[in-house]
């Protein structure tokens, strides 16, 4: 039996079906296998489901952990990789998923790129690209030794079509963990207003250029007339201000969009926030003042007081739509 | 309570530019700085001290002239620093591993601080490395910590969830940029912390033999190109336009 080559692993499906895709273009050229472990609950359906998307070897973990802890599941994957001889690991760019790949990399002594949403192999060695200096510039970054791990953000990649004639094999596994002395105490959802800024195709996002909470629903009201009715904003309105949920949040540290049209009317256009929302197909900026680094960034803009442009803006789509 | 705070130098992002031409970063000539989130982390660290009591040393792997932003740590309120002189093309492997063998050699530590990520790379590798290296828990992301005898309390932003998480001593933990504000020191604590001492250690004196396992071969532009059309006269007439535009581009959407 050849050894597997690619693990990957992540605690959100819809990643794993993303990475698994990845995976098996990096496996096919070297004619090996794609893993993938289900840590606690044992869990068939999703084992079918990771094989009829192009895995070969499901890995099923079964533990009586509660809760995830980055100092427990690295024992799991550590033992896994020292077992099979892994040499590419992929692992879901959420935040459980980055403090467990570098975790995971202190303890193997490997190599570790996060967020890379381009990997390919050159010259035998794999490489895996990442944006650096607050989305100014790609970092090439080449692995010298194996294990390599590369952390992987939400569709970064396209999941493969089901087949569900795909074979595959499920393989229970016993592993034991050492007990971190960490406790967590209180699990709680994030306040979140139930938006999904990365799926939506139309996005009309604010920034600090608002004087008040209230003054967003101008922003709502044209949100409301185009289809899509989805608001983002920058880092001071989630994060400093918290006028909007930090489901709202586009940037480097918040979530990252495409959607066909972007409006970010009163934002400046820093390096973070447009980090977050450079790959849209048509950017529109709104702002006062006519050197504001957005419109550098923007295909469209207006330079004008967004409390008088939205507001006209809004009017004239809704006439024109009737 | 010892404290370790670790702390990176980075370039200053708002003071880079970029090539016109290749849409390559220019590096060169830019003035450095401490990683912002890195002093969110000494903040919360002279936070622990004053409730507490005990030291705090800032850990930094750097060139020579990193000692000047070690300085204004310490006059923000750290004892003392250490300064290992990094080997050329430093990758995470070696840096965590350096701040390991450093934090050993220090020797008596309670809790270990360091920033989620540096604000140039933004990796957020360095944290969890370095518990992973020296087999102690790990707490991330942390909005708020409650300092106790024998205890911290954390509550992380883990995306999704809120969580609160507990451990006892000693821990490695990442803070948030949200977790406080950075105090500014005053005249009189840059002046006295001329006299607070910096050791500097070389990084074979560590560990010798280290070899990086991941190399940036090279560093791409991020090409932008956007039609930069922008309207600025009268205000009736440019909303016109704009939508004029936008159903040509066949994205307002039906």
């Amino acid at each position: 039996m050849k050894l597997p080559m690619v693990l990957v692993y992540s605690d959100n499906k819809n990643i794993s079906l993303e990475m698994i895709g990845k995976a098996v273009e990096l496996a096919k050229k070297q004619q090996k296998k794609v893993i993938i472990p289900i840590i606690g609950k044992s869990d068939e359906n999703l084992a079918n489901e990771y094989i009829s998307y192009g895995a070969d070897q499901v890995f099923m973990v079964e533990t009586n952990l509660v809760s995830f802890k980055a100092e427990e599941y690295v024992d799991i994957l550590a033992d896994i990789v020292k077992e099979t001889g892994v040499g590419t690991i992929l692992i879901g760019s959420n935040k459980n998923g980055k403090e467990l790949s570098a975790r995971l990399a202190g303890k193997l002594n490997a190599g570790c790129v996060v967020d890379s949403n381009n990997i390919y192999v050159k010259n035998g060695k794999l490489i895996a690209e990442r944006i650096v200096y607050s989305g100014n510039a790609i970092a090439v970054e080449q692995f010298n030794s194996k294990p390599a791990i590369i952390t992987i953000p939400s569709k970064a990649f396209d999941p493969l079509k089901k087949d569900e004639n795909r074979k595959g094999e499920i393989i229970q596994k016993q592993i034991e963990v050492n007990k971190s002395p960490s406790t967590i105490v209180n699990v709680q959802e994030m306040k979140t207003e139930g938006v999904n800024v990365e799926d939506a195709e139309i996005i009309v996002s604010c920034g600090r250029g608002f004087k008040n909470k209230e003054d967003i629903k101008i922003i709502e009201e044209l949100a409301d007339v185009i289809k899509g009715k989805t608001i983002g904003c920058s880092r001071p309105i989630a994060a400093d201000l918290k006028w909007l949920s930090e489901d709202h949040w586009i940037g480097l540290s918040g979530h990252k969009v495409k959607p066909k049209l972007y409006i970010a009317a009163g934002i400046s256009g820093q390096i973070q926030h447009i980090a977050g929302m450079r790959d849209s197909s048509i950017i529109v900026a709104i702002n006062k003042d006519p050197e504001a680094l957005i419109f550098k960034s923007a295909d469209y803009g207006i330079v004008g007081d967004l409390y008088e442009v939205i507001p006209k803006l809004t009017e004239a789509i809704k006439s024109k739509k009737g | 309570m010892n404290i370790i705070v670790c702390a990176k130098q980075v370039v200053d992002l708002s003071e880079m530019k970029v090539d016109s031409a290749t849409k390559k970063p220019i590096l060169q000539g830019v003035p450095r700085k401490i990683s912002d989130i890195d002093k969110n982390a000494l903040e919360e660290a002279i936070k622990i001290k004053d409730k507490n009591d005990g030291k705090i040393t800032i850990l930094t792997i750097g060139p020579a002239d990193a000692k000047e932003q070690i300085k204004e740590l310490l006059a923000m309120g750290a004892d003392e620093g250490v300064l290992v002189t990094s080997p050329d093309n430093i990758d995470y492997h070696m840096t965590a591993i350096l701040l390991a063998e450093a934090i050993k050699k220090i020797g008596s530590y309670d809790v270990i601080l360091c920033g989620e990520a540096s604000v140039d790379l933004f990796s957020g590798q360095i944290g969890p490395r370095v518990a992973g290296l020296l087999n102690i828990p790990q707490i991330t992301y942390a909005l708020s910590l409650t300092v106790e005898n024998d205890k911290v309390t954390a509550q992380r932003n883990m995306g999704k969830n809120a969580i609160t998480t507990e451990s006892t001593y000693p821990v490695l933990i990442t803070v948030t940029k949200e977790i406080n504000e950075p105090r500014l020191p005053s005249l009189m604590q840059i002046l006295g912390a001329a006299n607070k001492p910096i050791q500097e250690w070389t990084s074979d004196s560590l560990q010798s033999d280290l070899k990086p396992l991941v190399e940036t071969v090279e560093l791409k532009g991020v090409p932008m190109e956007r039609k930069n059309i922008i309207y600025k006269d009268d205000l009736d007439e440019s909303v016109n336009k704009l939508i004029e535009s936008l159903e040509k581009e066949g994205v307002l959407g039906g």
